[in-house]
């Protein structure tokens, strides 16, 4: 076979029914994986040859080849700008996925976080060469201690729910330190995951609490579980309902009264920010995404940045690293020792401070908002979600009265009888060029729909999507409309993909076709 | 407002169409003792304004690259090509979240299996997951992991360990309930981790190349571990160095953790970072953190998911493997892009000449009246003994300024003495000279 016809070939392996000779559909390219585009030879580098100098590797020198395939740099660049226009983002859609907060991603962030002070910086520079670091991230903790009204802030834990095992941690290292040895942590039943999962990780039992008919904490259940045994409750507020937990305040009082903590998922804080302090409303701990309220990139699922606002009887719990105000300037406490207040500490819960990166974007974005415009964030971001349940409310089924926060939640009611399913409905977004929003979760309603706009999107924006999802909910109701929903999506990159197949058989890396097939001999 | 699109028209319209009065009624279910009126923060700024004030405070820190460097410790510097930074923000990549719709993320689930397999293939193990946070919380959650596949609750942990590595290990322990038996630092080689196995040990920890740069095979210990039913798990702060040395998959490894800054991301003053985590198939659904694995779509193309999700806490909740959600998404493609761009040829010659050039460093230090080179072996990183406090000799040539090292008072207390030195690539002659020169007049 000639060399281009084993090259159609290849294309065509890609799949059957395929329209076009290379399966490929204008912009939409097909892409092999890099190993399959390797040269022996060949690299994407330049480098001079190595000094000449005696091998000290203790005669453990690699023996064999690795493995990895030779690229240039044209076919680098492309590979990867190919992958990159098969991937929905912020900056070419509404990405309304509830508790996610996809909002604009200023690109001033990324060139102060490319600037060689910050970028270029090694964690374990002595602290005469690192002053301005420090200072930044005194800065970012001044402003979201002033943000939440608590008076200490730990910055390391790397993203929400690492946050969430740095708050879970002081608490039981609180309550250890007066001797009180408590076993359950309560979690309401609409929160997110990595809630119960922390509280399990740190060795407690979790106890969920009913949601109220009003999408709410049901208070007295609450008070019904709360006893000398219960360390905290996790909640989540603005809640994932994308509700505000009107009675917090008593949820509050009861918890303290019981001699436990109030832990509260702060993934939600988009809402409220600038316009409520978490310390305001009773809250002992709360992790803030960075990546979430201050518009750090998401980057296609991290990195993130968890920091723990702390209440007065937390803060000596704080993880490891601080920074400190000496006489010469700030300074890094790393270690554990009575004479520098940290021997209550739960100790390092990362290899060095935290997510810098993130902070520096993360203070850019607060500086460019100040104080003002953080508050707008919240109004805007409420309005808008405000705005997108009322031109869909008629057609959607609400699942709860009134007005929501920055997220609004729809069941599954409006596909009753139709044979259309959350998911149909969701592939069928993505064919009308949105993302889907968040489905199947909270869990307290049946085939949720948990859409948030966020305050980055325009008027126009959220007035063409409603009228999309009109046409779509109306669609819903013509004949034939489960067969066709179930279809889609049809103009994606792929179509739906067999997630049974891939866990039942999990093939978890490439390997080389010669290899493939003896290992299904 | 330069990134809020809504004017004040359309506030009113949209108020009117919600049918509320004002934006205050949509919060009318916040107590009122807990409307904050006003915060004490200062008023927006435009980009110039901005900048301006991080550029300011950026100035105050001495850039790695400005001045000879030698610093390492679990954190490198490596010289990162321009296309990899220009990649990873495209917007595409940048500003998408977790591929949980795989229709429209073809593009992260596909570099995330590639470097699925470039990080099997550079450890020499055959599964790893989409990363973690960073080599030391993906060292933490592998004592876990190996905890739960041997049902035992002890680990031993070598001294050659990164203390970070083992304070955050030891932060995990004393909250999960399980016993981290760290031992002490052995600047003189005796360690013997195998006599310290037994039945009730569920993983013995050893870093690879160790904290003070030494490579050791670490066969004998495989064999020990195994022979007690314990798993061997080795860190890898400096990824590069397997583009040298034998992998840990070759030794026997039964999980490796590793920090995979090295590849494609900056320092960034200690993050984001990537924890790489890779072990054998027979424990791929004990491992913590997103999987991505291939399959077919509804026309039969290949294509990329998310798998194994019922191991993850947004699945199994409080019985999770892990309570990871978000791990280090970007940071991975960097990894991915910059491997990618160095391939087989680019790698082994990279590390060849980081391991020349640390060779050369260590025999013109070991030159200088009064400073032993510890190590016998080392890949790009060893330590040297001193005649005087390492820490005052860092802080006086941190002065001229020449990052020589971190010294390893910094982390324990009893080896004021040594200074562990890092030479990768981007240190040149010169920067050798200045060291060089710099740390004899100071011993003088």
């Amino acid at each position: 076979m000639s060399d281009w016809s084993k090259a159609v070939s290849r294309f065509q392996a890609a799949g059957p029914g395929s329209e076009t000779t290379s399966g490929n559909r204008g912009l939409q390219i097909e892409e092999p994986l890099i190993f399959e585009q390797g040269a022996d030879g060949r690299t994407g580098v330049d480098l001079p040859a190595p000094p000449a100098a005696a091998d000290r590797l203790g005669g453990l020198g690699r023996k064999g080849a690795i493995g990895l395939p030779g690229l240039s740099e044209p076919q680098v660049v492309r590979h990867y700008t190919r992958l990159s226009q098969k991937n929905f983002a912020i900056d070419s859609g509404l990405y309304p996925l509830g508790s996610c907060t996809m909002k604009h991603n200023p690109r001033l962030n990324e060139r102060m976080a490319r600037l060689p002070g910050f970028g270029d910086l090694h964690p374990l520079q002595p602290e005469s060469t690192i002053q301005g670091a420090l200072e930044l991230m005194d800065q970012l903790a001044t402003w979201l201690k002033t943000l939440t009204g608590m008076p200490a802030v730990a910055l390391s834990p790397a993203a929400g729910a690492h946050g969430e095992l740095c708050g879970i941690m002081t608490i039981r290292a609180a309550l250890e330190a007066r001797g009180d040895m408590r076993q359950r942590i309560l979690v309401p039943e609409s929160a997110h995951g990595t809630n119960p999962a922390t509280a399990a990780a740190c060795g407690y039992a979790v106890e969920s609490i009913p949601a109220n008919a009003r999408g709410r904490v049901d208070l007295a259940a609450l008070k019904a579980k709360l006893d000398g045994g219960v360390a905290a409750i996790m909640l989540t507020n603005p809640n994932t309902c994308g509700l505000f937990e009107s009675e917090i305040v008593e949820i509050a009082e009861a918890v303290h009264k019981a001699g436990a903590f109030f832990y509260c998922d702060g993934a939600n804080f988009n809402a409220i920010v600038g316009r409520v302090r978490p310390a305001d409303l009773g809250i002992d701990c709360m992790h803030i995404n960075l990546h979430k309220t201050f518009s750090t990139p998401h980057g296609g699922g991290g990195p993130g940045s968890g920091p723990v606002v702390l209440a007065e009887a937390l803060a000596p719990h704080a993880p490891l690293p601080w920074v400190v105000h000496g006489p010469d300037g700030f300074r890094l406490v790393e270690h554990a020792d009575g004479a520098s207040g940290t021997s209550g500490t739960i100790g390092r819960l990362k290899g060095f401070h935290g997510q810098m990166g993130m902070f520096v974007r993360a203070l850019a974005y607060m500086m460019s908002h100040g104080g003002d415009g953080l508050r707008q964030v919240a109004n805007d971001a409420v309005l808008n979600a405000n705005y997108l349940m009322a031109g869909l409310k008629d057609v959607l089924t609400a699942s709860f009265e009134g007005p929501c926060m920055h997220e609004a939640l729809f069941d599954d009611r409006f596909l009753k009888d139709t044979g259309v399913t959350t998911l149909d409905f969701a592939k069928a977004m993505i064919d009308e060029g949105y993302h889907p929003m968040t489905m199947y979760f909270p869990l307290v309603v049946h085939g949720a729909l948990l859409m948030e706009p966020t305050e980055t999107e325009s008027k126009d924006s959220l007035d063409q999507f409603i009228g999309v999802i009109r046409a779509l909910a109306e669609r819903t109701r013509q004949p034939g409309a489960a067969e066709w929903f179930h279809e889609a999506p049809r103009y994606t990159p792929r179509r739906r993909l067999d997630e049974t197949a891939a866990a039942r058989k999990p093939m978890l890396r490439w390997r080389p076709p010669v290899a493939t097939a003896e290992a299904a001999e | 407002m330069r990134y809020l699109p809504l004017t004040e028209a359309d506030r009113r319209d949209m108020l009117a169409v919600i049918g509320a009065p004002s934006v205050d009624a949509l919060f009318r279910d916040v107590p009122e003792t807990a409307r904050a009126a006003d915060i004490d923060l200062p008023p927006h700024q435009g980009e110039l304004e901005v900048e301006r004030a991080l550029s300011a405070m950026a100035a105050k820190n001495v850039a790695a690259g400005s001045v000879p460097f030698f610093l390492g410790g679990g954190a490198y510097r490596h010289h990162v090509p321009a296309s990899v930074d220009h990649l990873i923000q495209r917007g595409e990549f940048l500003t998408s979240y977790t591929p949980y719709q795989p229709e429209v993320t073809q593009g992260t689930l596909q570099y995330l299996f590639e470097f699925q397999t470039q990080v099997a293939l550079l450890t020499g193990m055959e599964v790893a997951n989409a990363s973690l946070y960073d080599g030391a919380t993906a060292t933490a959650e592998a004592v876990a992991m190996a905890n739960r596949v041997t049902g035992r609750r002890r680990s031993v942990l070598s001294g050659g360990l990164h203390p970070h590595y083992r304070e955050v290990v030891d932060t995990l322990a004393r909250f999960v309930g399980f016993r981290a038996d760290a031992q002490p630092l052995d600047p003189d080689g005796g360690e013997d981790l195998a006599a310290l196995i037994d039945g009730g040990t569920s993983c013995v920890v050893v870093q690879y190349p160790d904290f003070l740069g030494r490579v050791r095979d670490l066969r004998p210990l495989a064999e020990a571990c195994h022979a007690k039913g314990a798993l061997l798990l080795v860190v890898v702060t400096e990824i590069v160095s397997l583009g040298a040395l034998t992998p840990p998959g070759e030794m026997g490894a039964d999980i490796v953790a590793a920090e995979g800054q090295s590849i494609g991301n900056g320092l960034n003053f200690g993050g984001p970072y990537v924890g790489l985590f890779a072990t054998r198939d027979r424990f791929v659904r004990q491992m913590p953190g997103r999987l991505v694995g291939q399959t077919t779509d509804a026309e039969g193309r290949r294509g990329w998911v998310l798998t194994l999700s019922t191991r993850e806490q947004h699945i199994r909740r409080e019985k999770a493997t892990s309570n990871i959600c978000t791990n280090s998404g970007l940071c991975t493609l960097a990894f991915t892009i910059h491997l990618s761009l160095l391939g087989e040829d680019g790698l082994t010659q990279l590390a060849a000449i980081n391991h020349a050039k640390a060779v050369q460093l260590a025999g013109r230090l070991a030159a200088i009246p009064g400073v032993t080179v510890l190590n016998d072996s080392f890949f790009n990183e060893f330590t040297v003994r001193l005649p005087k406090p390492a820490a005052a000799i860092v802080d006086r040539l941190a002065e001229r300024p020449i990052i020589a090292g971190v010294p390893v008072s910094r982390f324990l207390a009893g080896h004021d003495d040594l200074l562990v030195v890092a030479a990768t690539e981007t240190v040149t002659d010169a920067d050798m000279d200045a060291l060089v020169t710099a740390l004899e007049e100071s011993l003088r």
